[in-house]
């Protein structure tokens, strides 16, 4: 184009003296800088996380054992509905657009995001989305307890606290739908000369093509959700048969929402651990426009797939067989993903920093949780584990060692870089052998429980569940109390330490743009656009 | 440079810091919670109120905000590309929004119902549950719901009010194509005018909706309980008369500013964004009319 973008932020040339932050609370409140704006997604994802935690820990101390010890089990269903919520519009899905915000302007060499005030509403929508949602536990009939999913007939018995589940999923809807906006338009337009597409880093990439994802879900979950709030205060029909319509209709629009919201969640994962590895192996990623190809190929896969979450609810035959089918085809572009960054690693010079233990450990066990996903897309295999706990040692696998140990792999990639002091890598490293013994001992028994039989969703159980409960119990409490030494980790590395240079992984080959600007990486990076060539 | 009269041409454009996006946060909390103490039943109707009156508020202080940083010339091209990709992408998230009603339309009426009525593999759903439903569309289903004592009702048929505003929507998108070559062409008084005669439109598509709507509820037997097609018909319709709605408002806005003297044959985002708005209000009408009232 005739006019390629110079790039340079605050134009306010009679404001360019007050360059920096503002101070006190307006920082933060008025924010429009996109540093300052990833900071506050990420902490608000790091308190979630430990909200959901305590609630996840509520659920392993009842199951500890059988029988009720020591919540109702009215409670319990609240604890492990809030806690999905949470999870994943809380901590997952913040944390990956808090990455975004901090690491895509300065990956393309671009001034901030391209819609700066948007961007700050994005994020503020959050807290009061949560401060909604949170609430319900204190109104008469408690919080949502008939499972994330919002599945009617059930969900339209909720008591008060049906309305404010609807509207905070309207307000994280919204959030997201504004986010994504955001992500593409700040790749597509604000990319420095010479960052082609394909040049482009690819956790931008995985990002822009979750950005794509967003905007075409949240929408729909937006509208399977005012389906539930007319049915249930306007006496629509879309869920009651007596009315024409039909309760797996709702599973339907949900779940084309929410298996590319299972793509959300990982494919900026996917992202991250594209960074890193190629860093510590010291050798170009393998493969690298296959692996945006693999990418997109997910992407489009995940919206005819939804139907392999409803196998045993009364689909027709020929819809199983399809969404079998189609399900089984994801294996294929993940395969591709898998085998490149092996073959990034192979004869590579390693080395064993923070984030590559985080990285190694996901390629490890994101793919056992992907084996387990294959074995539950057979329908007639999925007969069989539907509803048990192998489901939920899938789902598991793929997001905590998956999706938040990419987090925590990319946090410990860039931290260096947003505070400009190197952390404790003792305790770093601490933190992931203690997750990662942890985290299988949580979640692998699951595997024998759900084989065995034990329904998932269920506060008490049959005693011959014991043995493994109890140690999945303990792996929890132990990944939970692991998890204290990575706030402290950041909180140290925040507050101080040894200096990082520019390159931050001196030694080690971390390549694009984000390691040519000094760290911490000043508050408005790239006033002219960096040439790359 | 053909933007070489504005001042910062070569910058993008960040605003230091705002106070309207964390406004907008508390706004639409506010919205929010005025509706969970409604539908609760802890508040009366009125606790909506305030969270609306924040909403205008929010519209015009934001929006004012851009208009006005826009005439000061602090956007260069890319700012405005960026503006332009995100409103095509909101819209998008918006097709995406009816895409879920329509799709909840077509699967009530091609699976559901035949469902209901015992086809295929459900044989025994119909003898068992439902034993004198053979369901023809429209239908309030096997239970017969709605307001009249014996489950019957008639819907909007489609040559009436539906073609009138099916009329009204396409020439208000004819209006606005005039209009916005009277802007490249700088013919301002023909653009005001026709920009006018668009916003009219809607406005009168609104009244024969809000008609509609009223012979629905008391004459037809048409309502919200009315089954899965009164359940289709009023949300698609529904949602959709408030994008009008909003629509106009947002023409209205656009035309007070064609009388300032904002926009230039150049540069007038603000008005192709609307116009687009408009343009996919239009195309979802069409969706309805044929889907809705006609087939």
């Amino acid at each position: 184009m005739a006019h390629a973008i110079e790039i340079a932020p605050d134009a306010h040339d009679a404001h360019a003296a007050h360059d920096g932050p503002d101070t006190g609370i307006r920082r933060w409140l008025f924010a429009t800088n996109h540093k300052d704006i990833g900071t506050m997604y990420l902490t608000l994802s790091l308190i979630m996380f430990f909200v959901g935690g305590a609630m996840a820990m509520v659920i392993r101390a009842e199951l500890f054992e059988p029988g009720m010890q020591l919540v109702d089990p009215a409670f319990y269903n609240q604890m492990m509905t809030m806690h999905a919520l949470v999870m994943i519009f809380g901590a997952v899905m913040p944390a990956f657009v808090g990455l975004a915000n901090w690491m895509i302007p300065l990956q393309i060499g671009a001034p901030d995001m391209a819609l700066p005030r948007l961007n700050n509403f994005s994020f503020w929508l959050l807290p009061f989305a949560f401060t909604l949602l949170l609430s319900t536990l204190l109104v008469p009939g408690g919080a949502p307890a008939g499972g994330w999913t919002m599945y009617p007939p059930l969900a339209l018995q909720f008591g008060d606290s049906f309305p404010m589940l609807i509207f905070s999923i309207h307000l994280m809807g919204i959030s997201s739908i504004l986010g994504a906006i955001n992500v593409i338009v700040t790749i597509l337009n604000l990319r420095a000369p010479g960052m082609t597409l394909l040049k482009m880093p690819l956790f931008c990439w995985t990002w822009l093509i979750t950005a794509y994802l967003l905007i075409a879900v949240m929408p729909v979950l937006a509208g399977a959700v005012t389906m539930l709030l007319t049915d249930h205060f306007f006496h629509t029909s879309f869920f009651n048969a007596a009315g024409g319509g039909d309760p797996l209709m709702y599973e339907h629009i949900f779940w084309f929402f929410g298996h590319p919201e299972v793509y959300i969640m990982i494919l900026p994962a996917f992202g991250i651990i594209s960074e890193i590895i190629p860093t510590f192996s010291r050798k170009p990623l393998f493969g690298a426009t296959s692996m945006i190809y693999a990418t997109a190929s997910i992407a489009f896969l995940s919206f005819i797939v939804w139907g392999h979450h409803m196998f045993v609810d009364g689909m027709p035959t020929s819809a199983d067989l399809f969404f079998m089918l189609s399900t089984m085809l994801i294996a294929v572009p993940t395969g591709v993903k898998i085998f490149n960054w092996t073959a990034t690693m192979w004869r590579g010079s390693l080395s064993f920093e923070p984030p590559m233990l985080f990285a190694i450990g996901f390629l490890f066990m994101f793919s056992i949780g992907g084996f387990s996903g294959l074995m539950l897309a057979m329908v007639p295999a999925d007969f069989q584990y539907n509803q048990s706990y192998f489901v939920v040692a899938h789902f598991h696998y793929v997001l905590v060692p998956g999706a938040v140990f990419a987090i925590m792999g990319g946090v410990y990639y860039w931290l260096p870089k947003w505070t400009g002091n190197l952390y404790n890598m003792k305790l770093a490293k601490t933190h992931f052998w203690l997750s990662t013994i942890f985290v299988n001992v949580l979640f692998f028994p699951q595997h024998f429980l759900g084989l065995a039989g034990m329904p998932r969703r269920i506060p008490d159980y049959a005693v011959q569940f014991t043995d493994w409960n109890m140690v999945s119990s303990i792996g929890g409490f132990g990944f939970g109390l692991s998890q204290i030494l990575f706030a402290i980790a950041i909180i140290q590395c925040v507050r101080g330490g040894k200096k990082a240079t520019a390159e931050v992984w001196t030694g080690a080959a971390p390549h694009g743009l984000e390691w040519t600007i000094p760290s911490p990486a000043p508050y408005h990076s790239f006033q002219t656009a960096p040439e790359v060539r | 440079m053909a933007q070489s009269h504005v001042p910062n041409a070569d910058k993008y454009y960040v605003p230091h810091s705002s106070p309207w996006p964390i406004y907008g946060s508390v706004t639409l909390f506010t919205v929010m919670a005025g509706a969970v103490a409604t539908l609760d039943g802890w508040l009366p109707a009125w606790s909506l109120l305030p969270g609306f009156a924040m909403l205008a508020g929010l519209f015009i202080l934001w929006f004012g905000t851009v208009i006005r940083e826009n005439e000061q010339g602090l956007y260069n091209m890319a700012v405005d590309r960026s503006f332009r990709m995100a409103m095509m992408w909101f819209i998008f998230s918006e097709v995406m929004f009816f895409a879920a009603f329509f799709g909840a339309l077509f699967y009530a009426r091609a699976l559901v119902m035949p469902w209901l009525s015992g086809d295929g593999t459900k044989l025994m759903t119909n003898i068992l549950l439902w034993s004198r439903y053979h369901g023809t569309w429209p239908t309030n289903g096997p239970g017969a719901l709605g307001p009249r004592a014996n489950g019957s009702f008639e819907s909007v048929p489609a040559l009436g009010l539906p073609a009138l505003n099916t009329a009204i929507l396409l020439t208000s998108g004819v209006t606005i194509t005039i209009a916005h070559h009277a802007l490249l062409r700088g013919h301002r008084r023909r653009l005001a005018i026709f920009l006018a005669a668009t916003f009219l439109l809607g406005f009168a598509f609104v009244a024969l909706q809000a008609t509609e709507y009223h012979e629905a509820y008391t004459k037809l037997g048409l309502q919200l309980g009315t089954g899965i097609y009164g359940s289709t018909f009023f949300l698609l319709t529904g949602f959709h008369g408030l994008h009008v709605t909003v629509g106009a408002i947002m023409l209205v806005v656009i035309w007070f500013r064609v009388m300032k003297g904002h926009f230039t044959p150049e540069r007038h985002f603000g008005f192709e964004a609307v116009a687009w708005y408009w343009h996919f209000v239009d195309v979802v009408w069409l969706g309805l009319f044929i889907f809705v009232y006609w087939l």
